[in-house]
């Protein structure tokens, strides 16, 4: 399998702070990886490294080969990401955003890319109505659009069904699914939802105050650490970290 | 550089100026505003100095230039905060844009405002109060060039401080136009001015254009090597604000005040 992110020995200091701490993991093209962790963990600090918008303190990140440190430019016209945090400008219509995101990741047959994102995403409807407007979960669906637009080879999706209906929300994770098992890219995703992540990913890490603590299938793990399921090892990583970082 | 990624910004502001009255009303209302103003004002001093001194080239046009000078600045500062106010900068700078793209979006988005201002100024002041830019001779062009370059430099220099401070320092921005207005003589000559503001009017290129502008009304001959040296200054300005801005941008990618700037986390 054919690495398209490669993190190694990454660290984050905030002052005395350290917010990720040498960690280092790889996702490999089809596969969807689970960054999973209690709030505070690392997670969101160390998404916005992947994405170039925060300096590590020490480490490199490869983006399909390119080192995003040296080759920004050509490392991050292979990433894309959707985040609850980060919404589209809310003046702007749905198919205007896409367009200018299209424009700045230069996709090619751009019109195209578009009209097939907003079906695939059912927004045909809301196209010329303005990002601010719509409700949260059509929010995350435009967001989705445009992580979608340059078929990247790094998907990031930091929560990206935190606010959509159980139904909408299968129908997303199933568009991800099927986004990894047919591209050459891969998807770093990250959940508070264990039933979703135990049916969508291949692969978890489990962060814990900066530290990759746990990785391994979100289906045999819980039992390997003696817990009934992914939620319950959640918990136990969130409130005894140290119990499971020995193995 | 990427001309797509600019031109991408440069689409951003044209969308939002498209169909906006909020946008685009005040791209002429306050120009409109001052040139009617001052177009009555010189009226009133032409017909009661008595002196055979034409204010209108004078007055009206100085405050025309300068006028131009702003708009240019703001159009700059204004294209960034539309970023700023949309939260927009973690979607944008995860993009490959680079800050010479960015920049240079501000800057075309700027000519295209800026340009709609200058001839909506020069209708009103041309149609109602008579001025003619012809009275200035070709030395018009270069004025235009050194206002237009500093403008630009005023406003990257201005985003550069937003970014730095956090979306509030804006309120800073607004009014420099205003506070350099007095230094650079656009109303009266340098020589008005007490020594410590004449030697820092000589680091203003607009001095130079309105320095020149008094010359030529005078009858004198376009001072050339002053608007070389404007210009020079000028440009020089446009790359030190650029680097400025560069400097603000890798300083927040480092600190983290890109990710979160919103908080208006100064560090």
């Amino acid at each position: 399998m054919k690495t398209v992110l490669s993190v190694v020995g990454l660290r984050r200091e905030y002052g005395e702070t350290v917010a990720v701490e040498n960690i280092a993991f790889q996702v490999g093209a089809g596969e969807v990886v689970g960054l999973l962790g209690p709030n505070g963990a690392g997670k969101t600090t160390t998404i916005s490294m992947l994405l170039g918008v925060l300096a590590p303190s020490a480490g490199t990140i490869r983006i399909d080969g390119a080192d995003i440190a040296t080759e920004r430019s050509r490392a991050l016209a292979r990433t894309n990401f959707a985040a609850v945090y980060a919404p589209l400008p809310g003046n702007l219509t749905v198919a205007q955003n896409l367009r200018i995101f299209g424009l700045l990741y230069g996709v090619q047959a751009l019109q195209k890319r578009i009209d097939a994102l907003l079906t695939e995403f059912d927004l045909q409807p809301l196209r010329d109505v303005r990002c601010g407007v719509l409700s949260s979960g059509e929010q995350t669906r435009a967001g989705l659009a445009k992580a979608l637009l340059n078929r990247p080879q790094v998907l990031l999706l930091d929560e990206p069904t935190a606010s959509l209906d159980p139904a909408t929300a299968r129908d997303i994770r199933m568009k991800i699914r099927a986004y990894a098992a047919g591209s050459d890219g891969g998807v770093l995703w990250t959940s508070h939802n264990m039933y979703e992540v135990e049916g969508v990913c291949d692969r978890v890490l489990f962060l814990s105050h900066g530290r990759i603590l746990l990785e391994g299938d979100p289906k045999s793990l819980p039992r390997k650490y003696g817990k009934a399921t992914l939620e319950e090892l959640f918990i136990a990583v969130a409130r005894e970290p140290l119990t499971l970082g020995g193995d | 550089m990427d001309a797509t990624r600019t031109a991408a910004i440069v689409l951003r502001h044209f969308y939002l100026l498209r169909g906006s009255l909020t946008r685009i009303v005040p791209l002429f209302v306050w120009v409109a505003i001052d040139i009617v103003l001052w177009g009555f004002i010189t009226r009133y001093l032409n017909a009661v100095a008595g002196t055979g001194l034409d204010f209108v080239p004078m007055l009206l046009g100085a405050v025309l230039l300068w006028d131009f000078c702003s708009r240019v600045m703001h159009g700059v500062t204004t294209a960034f905060f539309e970023d700023v106010w949309s939260r927009n900068f973690l979607n944008l700078f995860a993009t490959p844009l680079v800050v010479r793209e960015y920049l240079g979006g501000l800057v075309v988005s700027s000519v295209v405002t800026s340009a709609a201002g200058l001839l909506v100024m020069l209708v009103l002041a041309t149609g109602i109060f008579g001025l003619s830019f012809f009275v200035y001779g070709l030395a018009v062009m270069p004025f235009l060039l050194v206002l237009f370059l500093f403008g630009v430099a005023l406003g990257i220099l201005g985003s550069g401080v937003v970014l730095r401070l956090g979306p509030a320092a804006e309120w800073f921005i607004w009014p420099i136009p205003a506070l350099v207005s007095p230094f650079v003589g656009v109303f009266y000559p340098l020589s008005t001015l007490p020594s410590w503001m004449q030697h820092l009017a000589r680091l203003l290129p607009p001095s130079y254009v309105f320095e020149g502008m008094r010359s030529i009304l005078a009858g004198g001959a376009a001072p050339a090597g002053m608007l070389v040296l404007g210009a020079a200054l000028s440009a020089a300005y446009v790359v030190l604000a650029c680097w400025f801005f560069a400097r603000v941008y890798r300083h927040a990618v480092h600190t983290g005040l890109l990710a979160r700037y919103s908080a208006e986390s100064v560090s």
